[in-house]
């Protein structure tokens, strides 16, 4: 039996924000009322659809370039972000599809229900994807996301952040998350941010400047890592047949 | 004994109202980025066509919307769906039939429309399954991504341990009618009729 198939832990909640946060206006009649209904983990999806390396375009890990004219790309600070993708137990997940998308430079997304004042860049899509190598790893160049407006209550700004969904290898593992930036004062503003109740998993989602990956004359560099759900036993134990 | 957790799982949040440009981009016009959107159909890209011709199975369309609180349309969630094959396995790499499939509500209508086979019954150390697909909804104002399931109002559901553990009044909001020729899912995110959903 692969690792694929044994059985997820019991998801940990504490740091997951609630259904119901009032502070994030539209959570009010999105969230359920009642309780989740916890499921054995003898009938959880412990499968899930897999993802190669070979599907994917040669420039969808590139926001810079992959919506720009021939010699032309996106305006904006010119960052790396990379990291591992783990799971709880500490173990890389190799083959995981990452998809980002993100407003460009001026906070703008490409978006028809996006109706805010800043201009879009014609050369800057804000959609980009990755699968990580065997070591869990990934990489994706792109450029800063401008902090923009909403309408949750007056003068409502929104951190820079990039959007996350991530695949593992369980369906129960499927994650949506967002990316902030290190040092961004709007973090500790952002109703959605505090939807997360605690600080350090908060913190979670906060990328370190990495000025090892930097490059001089080029761009910087971001570190975020990020961890998936994970299972009551690995290959990496002595029990070949699994649980 | 269970291992330690060495980490904690990311927080989830939000997929906002734009989460078309990161999974369905051609969907919301955003093209040339992607050669199709990931989950689309039989013509979409990385596998994630549900059907191909080869594929055997009852060929079954299942289409819904979701409703919030006050009974208003959704027309910004996007849904996925996994599942096993007619003969209650699940898809491994490399399989003809990729057993996921992702879907963005209309932008007008809120209706998501999944064309797929029928999956068979399911063996599980926890019992047998009725035939049934997970899904699993995001959208603005859904903080951390909800899980439910698809059953069949056209199978024997008696001896499903989900289902049995389901208060028999809230059980029929995870069975999808049939209408015409298509089964009827709709999602009803909070309130009267609210769809169970489930801690995985």
């Amino acid at each position: 039996m692969s690792d694929h198939a044994s059985r997820l832990l019991d998801r940990d909640y504490s740091g997951q924000p609630e259904a119901l946060t009032p502070a994030y206006k539209s959570s009010r009649l999105r969230a359920p009322c009642q309780p989740l209904l916890r499921l054995p983990e003898t009938v959880r999806d412990v499968t899930g659809p897999v993802f190669g390396h070979d599907k994917l375009g040669e420039l969808d890990a590139n926001l810079v370039i992959n919506a720009a004219a021939p010699n032309q790309s996106a305006l904006g600070p010119r960052i790396l972000v990379h990291g591992c993708v783990l799971d709880e137990n500490g173990k890389g997940v190799p083959g995981a599809l990452l998809e980002v998308w993100q407003a460009n430079a001026g906070g703008r997304y490409r978006h028809k229900n996006d109706g805010y004042l800043a201009p879009l860049d014609p050369n800057f899509a804000g959609c980009g994807r990755t699968v990580t190598d065997a070591q869990g790893r990934y990489q994706f160049f792109t450029i800063q996301p401008g902090a923009y407006p909403w309408p949750n209550h007056v003068n409502a700004w929104r951190p820079m952040h990039i959007h996350f969904s991530v695949f593992g290898h369980a369906f129960a593992q499927r994650l949506i998350t967002q990316m902030y930036f290190e040092g961004d004062p709007l973090i500790a503003l952002c109703p959605i941010v505090q939807t997360v109740k605690d600080p350090q998993s908060i913190d979670q989602l906060i990328a370190k400047l990495d000025m090892g990956r930097a490059v001089s004359m080029d761009h910087l560099a971001y570190r975020f890592d990020l961890v998936l759900r994970g299972r009551q036993s690995t290959l990496f134990e002595n029990r070949p047949e699994g649980n | 004994m269970r291992p330690p957790r060495r980490y904690k799982e990311s927080p989830s949040q939000t997929a906002g109202p734009y989460v078309h440009i990161g999974c369905t981009p051609n969907f919301v016009g955003v093209q040339g980025i992607y050669s199709a959107d990931l989950g689309a159909g039989p013509d979409a890209d990385l596998g994630g066509a549900l059907q191909g011709a080869d594929v055997p199975g009852e060929r079954i369309t299942i289409a819904g919307q979701i409703c919030d609180g006050a009974g208003e349309l959704i027309t910004d969630a996007m849904v996925e769906s996994w599942q096993a094959d007619a003969q209650g396995r699940y898809p491994t790499a490399g399989a003809s039939f990729s057993g996921w499939a992702r879907q963005a509500c209309d932008l007008t209508t809120g209706v998501f429309t999944f064309r797929t086979i029928k999956p068979g019954c399911i063996q599980t150390s926890g019992g047998p399954q009725s035939p049934h697909i997970s899904i699993w909804i995001v959208a603005r104002g859904i903080n951390l991504g909800l899980h439910t399931r698809i059953y069949f109002a056209d199978e024997d559901n008696s001896a499903d341990p989900v289902l049995a553990a389901i208060d028999p009044m809230r059980r029929q909001t995870l069975i999808a009618s049939q209408r015409g020729d298509a089964y009827v899912f709709n999602v009803r995110l909070q309130g009267e009729n609210e769809t169970v959903f489930f801690d995985l």
